[in-house]
């Protein structure tokens, strides 16, 4: 069973239809519980970093995730997830919960004509061949919305980058772990070739 | 780089899709759900749903309509039409939407934009505005005034200045439909557009008057805009999505090209 990680973010109604159009079993579950017995675990969202952190820690699902992480679990972080997963969050200045080291800063962007948040459809650039981006070409655009991104403070964990006047990593990961920063369920094709990959995935690299 | 994005507009009254030219003789072309899930098949990157369905005790056919979409249809897509609080966004965006639009709703109680924008996120909320084209004055500086009840009733408000607080009040995203323009298909209506993206730094989706590729071209180079919304070139068959953007694509634009 996949377990969708219910902590009051927006979004997760979306992620279970995808999964549910894929053909693949879900549940939407608050209880730290089911997120460790889970098979594996997909941590979407949208919202606040600080809003969030506090729910999942009076969940228990934040110490939750470090050990289903631990155990090797397969793990994907969409959006706020994988900002969250990072050590620490420039919105509200949060601690997070820290699966992999790194930050989340806002964009500052310098041109006047980039908008903040960085929101519609972009390419990635691929630094690493990974199993989840199988079927998944550099032509492939996905969908973003956000105004902070994931900054892992190891090189080798960012797998692809976006361009919003600078580089920035739009797909990290380490191990069991594999985050976007772009939304993978209202993608399109490429969207839902990533989802079923991970749902194929026995979480080795 | 963003892409330029292609938005689809569907009208929908009584769970029927609807054109309108003009905002008036609408008629039923056909089913919303059959529509949306062949655009996301040909390459679509937004939808906008519009209720105009007249009665509001029918408003809940909408929400069935919007869940059904949701379940097959996995690009954003936004909602509008008939929503008047925050809790009527809340079942929208339940049923799978991405976005809600708000135009007369916010024109009589502007305050809904910072609710919803603050229990949603402001990515969530689209201010949407009928303007036209009227003699300028000292209310009506630009020339363009905001008009609300599906194009029926003058407001007096200046459309750039609504447009500025539309952005202060937590909108993510302006849908700046002409009135003038709407059905039309001789194009956008260029230096609204224009004079609306250049005040905001919120995206702006261009609305009503496209009518062949070339118009599109126009209004996301020299009208500035994000985005552009077509409906009844599309809905009549007169281009299909691949020849919209391969056009815009191939004159420079970045579009999406793979899907």
């Amino acid at each position: 069973m996949t377990a969708i990680i219910d902590y009051n973010a927006g979004n997760l109604t979306s992620v279970k239809r995808a999964l549910d159009y894929l053909g693949i079993s879900c549940v939407i579950t608050p209880d730290r519980n089911d997120v460790l017995a889970a098979e594996r675990i997909l941590f979407p969202g949208v919202g606040h970093a600080g809003t969030s952190m506090q729910i999942l820690r009076e969940r228990g699902l934040d110490t939750a995730l470090r050990e289903a992480y631990s155990a090797g679990t397969p793990i994907l972080g969409i959006c706020l997830g994988t900002q969250i997963i990072l050590s620490h969050s420039d919105e509200g200045d949060t601690s997070c919960v820290g699966l992999i080291d790194g930050d989340c800063p806002r964009f500052a962007v310098q041109n006047n004509s980039l908008k903040i948040p960085h929101m519609g459809w972009d390419g990635i650039s691929i630094k690493r061949d990974h199993p989840l981006l199988r079927h998944v070409t550099e032509n492939d655009e996905f969908y973003f919305v956000h105004s902070y991104y994931p900054r892992p403070g190891r090189e080798e964990d960012i797998i692809a980058e976006c361009e919003y006047e600078a580089l920035f990593p739009a797909v990290i990961g380490c191990k069991n772990l594999f985050a976007t920063q772009f939304h993978p369920e209202k993608s399109g094709r490429a969207g839902l070739e990533l989802l079923k990959n991970f749902c194929a995935w026995d979480g080795a690299e | 780089m963003l892409s330029k994005r292609l938005i689809a507009c569907l009208d929908v009254r009584n769970g029927k899709l609807a054109k309108s030219i003009r905002f008036v003789n609408t008629k039923d072309i056909g089913d919303p759900v059959e529509s949306a899930r062949k655009y996301y098949d040909e390459g679509l990157d937004e939808l906008v749903f519009y209720d105009i369905t007249a009665s509001s005790d029918k408003r809940d056919i909408m929400i069935d309509v919007v869940d059904k979409v949701a379940s097959q249809v996995f690009i954003p897509f936004s909602v509008g039409g008939g929503l008047r609080t925050v809790e009527d966004a809340r079942k929208v965006l339940l049923a799978g939407a991405e976005k809600v639009n708000y135009n007369t709703a916010a024109v009589e109680n502007p305050g809904i934009i910072t609710d919803a924008s603050r229990a949603f996120g402001a990515q969530c909320v689209v201010l949407s505005m009928d303007v036209r084209s009227v003699q300028k004055s000292d209310a009506l500086p630009s020339g363009y005034e905001i008009v609300v009840h599906g194009g029926r009733m003058p407001m007096n408000i200046d459309a750039i200045q609504w447009a500025a607080r539309g952005e202060e009040l937590g909108a993510g995203e302006l849908v700046v439909n002409s009135i003038d323009a709407d059905g039309t298909k001789a194009g956008y209506e260029l230096n609204l557009t224009r004079a609306i993206a250049e005040r905001v730094n919120i995206p702006v989706i261009a609305s009503g008057g496209g009518g062949k590729p070339e118009h599109l071209y126009d209004v996301l180079t020299a009208g500035k805009a994000d985005a552009a919304l077509v409906a009844s070139i599309l809905h009549y068959g007169e281009y299909t999505i691949r020849e919209i953007k391969e056009y815009l694509h191939d004159r420079g634009l970045k579009m999406r090209m793979s899907f």
